[in-house]
């Protein structure tokens, strides 16, 4: 819901590491973003196409690996992946603890970028 | 002739809001703010609770609120009318509140002579959630007729937040919102929250509610 203000930090950040590296032109970016974040992968790219004409990243692909969602149980340590959306009860495999903490699945990253 | 070639970047695209976030913070520090974000889905009670809060806390803290509609003041003139100082924001259709929308919003007071500051931020449990507003802590209120499932569509809200509200207590007989098995589901996401039961209508649960934030607001501005 909120891809417009993200799209504008992910062209931003793009376009001073552009310059910092005189590309000419930006081809791929690839990001990083965990499964917790609603973000629509086609709204991202449908926005970027939109705010970066005129640019060096003007038709860049926004590549998304998706960081899936990770909790590590606070009482024997043991992590796992989990399935949040289709979560009903979840207890730590390893000793049945209820007391999860989040260790990864919040990412917003960007990696780098193929650029000419 | 260029060849293509890969650019590492490495860079949280979230980290400008995370500065400006820990910079407002600062600033509220300073100036012995104490600054509350609260979250809900539309309709939950926000406003309702904001007017308890004020009629009970006015005479021990000067107290403010911000309140952010897409594009209304309603909230805003019912919150005047309590007798403290409201200032709306319109977000103009964004969906959520950042850290830079906040510390603008805050300009229009003056944080010297506050001691709380209480955002009311926009109706939504998914977008909310992903920004650091820069408040000293988040507080959500679930209310019973939305069900006690959401904390499985909605984990990052439940996650990020330091206080849950369960709001229209007065409804549960009415309903198969089950509180226990709420609460197990929150506890898993967020082990240490604390769950406050409340109707804003009748006026159960409000003590503790009162209490816990009387707390957080005398240990921040250090009275």
């Amino acid at each position: 819901m909120h891809e417009l203000p993200v799209t504008q930090s992910i062209l931003d950040i793009v376009l001073k590491h552009a310059r910092m590296n005189r590309v000419r032109r930006v081809h791929a970016i690839n990001l990083a973003i965990g499964e917790m974040s609603d973000l629509q992968d086609e709204w991202i790219q449908k926005y970027f196409d939109y705010i970066s004409k005129g640019t060096l990243a003007q038709g860049a692909r926004l590549v998304i690996d998706r960081i899936p969602v990770v909790f590590r149980c606070n009482a024997c340590g043991w992590e796992s992946g989990v399935e949040t959306r289709g979560m009903k009860d979840f207890a730590c495999p390893g000793c049945g603890g209820r007391e999860l903490a989040l260790v990864s699945g919040r990412e917003y990253y960007i990696r780098d970028m193929e650029a000419e | 002739m260029s060849e293509i070639r890969l650019i590492e970047i490495r860079e949280d695209i979230l980290s400008d809001n995370r500065e400006l976030a820990s910079l407002l913070r600062s600033r509220l520090k300073k100036h012995k703010t104490y600054l509350l974000n609260l979250m809900s889905s539309p309709g939950a009670g926000k406003t309702s609770l904001i007017l308890k809060t004020v009629e009970r806390l006015k005479n021990r803290f000067s107290i403010g609120v911000l309140e952010a509609d897409i594009d209304s003041i309603v909230d805003a003139e019912k919150v005047a009318a309590s007798g403290v100082q409201a200032v709306q924001l319109r977000t103009g259709g964004f969906c959520h509140l950042d850290a830079g929308m906040v510390a603008a919003g805050l300009d229009a007071f003056d944080l010297d002579a506050l001691d709380l500051i209480i955002i009311e931020n926009v109706g939504n449990l998914v977008c909310p959630a992903e920004f650091d507003t820069g408040a000293i802590h988040n507080a959500m209120i679930l209310s019973v007729p939305e069900g006690d499932d959401k904390p499985l569509k909605y984990p990052l809200m439940f996650s990020v937040s330091q206080v849950l509200l369960v709001n229209k207590t007065d409804y549960l007989s009415l309903s198969d919102f089950d509180m226990r098995l709420l609460k197990e589901r929150v506890l898993r996401l967020n082990a240490t929250m604390p769950v406050i039961p409340v109707s804003c209508r009748t006026g159960e649960g409000i003590d503790a509610w009162i209490s816990w934030l009387e707390g957080k607001v005398s240990e921040f501005i250090g009275q």
